[in-house]
């Protein structure tokens, strides 16, 4: 089975989120950057049904350079080898077109990435790959079992969970509890030197909704406290002050 | 010209948040001359409950009866949707930002060729380009979107407008929805869904758990605070990954991201990933017995004090006030 695995290239989930250029660029000073949280966990599914089936692992971003490190630890977790179309992904339908470009080159059985990346948060990438390859598409998928080209899996709705089947080949959004998130050891961190890294083009530079400026929310108000002998007062507050009983 | 709503359903009855979509394209419509409001509702749903989709401001719904609709099987919804946009000639399709929501947009953005901005919050700004504010980094922050194609798709945020409630009743139509057995590729098997409690996402009050209450056996007063409220039940990562509540409750950076009227937080700390999944709420009430719990900095209201104290009192202040 051959496995394509999708990462962003994301801030840390305890950045702080800043702007510079007039409210027009990242401010990436002192940011750590993370394989997509989500995309994490579709990682660590795929590693373990690479090994069920020893099929081959490839996992892809859509990015520039500095993606490099983020890309050597998804090797490190356990990803065969490494493809980076080189460019900023500058939204949706951009990054889901160089996908199914290179997801079709390869042949793969099954594509997963994370339900959505948290710096844009649309959730949108996969559908889009789905649409474009004409295979189905599922997110957010939270359980999946590859059975010969049958796939079982889970997919949470409002409230509750579905059980899907489908065959290869498909795509899905994964979040948890899909897998453990796996950490690299050494052996892992030292293969991943030597595994192949290909830096590829883009093969459109077609865009829909690209983001232009940005803006932080109002800084919050000081918390108004309450005596806890006093929780009729809050009572009062919500519905008077605040109006939102 | 018109704007075409998807809305959803659940057993028979249209989402509150397909409502507030259709509210929107109502007010978009009226913005930029795009005509009338057209609602396309899909699987068995009675013509009362659809006509009633008019008072949030649709003119017609279209209603694609097809009892194979019932479920939401992503491809066979996106075909089906697109039939109806492409039969009414809309340009702007919108949508709430929903699990189902979700996966048929981006399907529907390639079909349409349609630019697809997720997570907005209001109206777009119209003249002269098509801006649209959407959410970004998990709530906290804004990205002004500017979209390019003439066929565009908004999946919109909760609260991103008032509802209208004023509205004539709309003109139900059934369509024709032309079905391929390939649409069907995928079968849901089974569904699990707990019935007749408010569905988290969708809630206008939460009511949240921490590990702070120490145990699952100790939900009873968040429940019963809920049930006072007409709230839905929520928890922090922790709560869920110990399994004490349902993964489906779990509210945060990689869970549920609500944005409820009322967040109301029991014994939870307030780590940042937490935050990530509230900070869309209008008003924050955190009852934590430690002061320098980092909650209180993203709350409203507080209370310093022992849940187990405190909350028996609060749902009895809750019943005498409501």
């Amino acid at each position: 089975m051959k496995i394509l695995v999708c990462i962003t290239h994301v801030p840390d989930t305890t950045s702080k989120i800043q702007f510079t250029a007039d409210n027009t660029k990242f401010d990436s000073t002192g940011v750590q950057y993370i394989i997509g949280p989500y995309d994490d966990y579709a990682l660590a599914r795929a590693v373990e049904l690479r090994d069920q089936a020893s099929g081959k692992l490839t996992v892809l971003n859509v990015g520039e350079a500095d993606s490099d490190p983020t890309l050597r630890k998804a090797l490190a977790i356990g990803a065969d080898e490494a493809i980076r179309v080189n460019s900023a992904p500058k939204d949706s339908y951009f990054v889901a077109q160089q996908i199914a470009h290179y997801a079709k080159e390869g042949a793969y059985d099954l594509i997963l990435m994370g339900r959505e990346s948290i710096d844009f948060n649309g959730g949108m990438v996969h559908g889009m790959v789905g649409e474009l390859l004409g295979i189905p598409s599922f997110s957010p998928v939270m359980k999946l079992d590859v059975d010969g080209s049958t796939v079982k899996m889970a997919r949470e709705i409002e409230g509750g969970k579905e059980m899907l089947e489908a065959s290869l080949p498909l795509i899905a959004g994964c979040q948890e509890p899909i897998a453990e998130w796996k950490i690299p050891n050494m052996r892992g961190i030292m293969s991943a030197r030597t595994k192949p890294l290909n830096v590829v083009e883009p093969v459109s530079q077609e865009t829909q909704a690209e983001a232009s400026k940005y803006e932080l929310p109002p800084a919050k108000g000081a918390v108004k406290l309450v005596d806890k002998d006093n929780v009729a007062e809050l009572v009062r507050l919500l519905k008077n002050e605040a109006k939102v009983l | 010209m018109s704007i075409l709503v998807y809305i959803e359903q659940a057993e028979g009855k249209v989402k509150k948040t397909s409502l507030e979509a259709v509210s929107f394209a109502n007010a978009l419509a009226a913005q930029t001359g795009e005509g009338d409001v057209v609602a396309v509702a899909l699987g068995t749903i009675g013509n009362e409950e659809l006509a009633a989709v008019g008072k949030a401001g649709a003119a017609k719904v279209m209603h694609g009866a097809e009892s194979k609709l019932d479920a939401g099987v992503i491809q066979a919804h996106a075909s089906a949707v697109a039939q109806a946009y492409n039969l009414i000639g809309a340009k702007t399709l919108v949508l709430a930002k929903s699990s189902l929501g979700d996966a048929v947009a981006a399907r529907l953005a390639i079909k349409l060729k349609a630019g697809l901005v997720s997570n907005v919050v209001e109206l777009p700004k119209t003249d002269g380009g098509y801006v649209v504010k959407r959410s970004i980094y998990t709530g906290k922050a804004f990205a002004e979107t500017s979209v390019t194609t003439e066929n565009k798709i908004l999946a919109i945020k909760k609260n991103a407008i008032d509802l209208k409630q004023d509205g004539a009743d709309a003109q139900v139509e059934t369509f024709d929805v032309a079905l391929e057995d390939a649409d069907f590729a995928s079968k849901i098997t089974s569904t699990e869904r707990a019935t007749g409690d408010v569905l988290l996402p969708e809630a206008d009050i939460v009511v949240s758990g921490g590990r702070g209450l120490k145990g699952p056996e100790n939900w009873g007063m968040v429940e019963e605070m809920a049930k006072i409220l007409g709230a839905a039940t929520a928890c922090s990562k922790p709560v869920s990954d110990l399994e004490w509540r349902p993964h489906h409750e779990h509210v945060g950076q990689t869970g549920v991201k609500v944005a409820p009227t009322l967040y109301i937080a029991i014994g939870i700390s307030g780590a940042i990933q937490h935050l990530a999944g509230v900070n869309s709420s209008k008003c924050i009430v955190v009852i934590n017995k430690d002061p320098d719990a980092p909650f209180f900095k993203a709350a409203d209201y507080g209370i310093v004090g022992d849940a187990f104290e405190v909350v028996p009192k609060l749902n009895e202040a809750f019943k005498a006030e409501l």
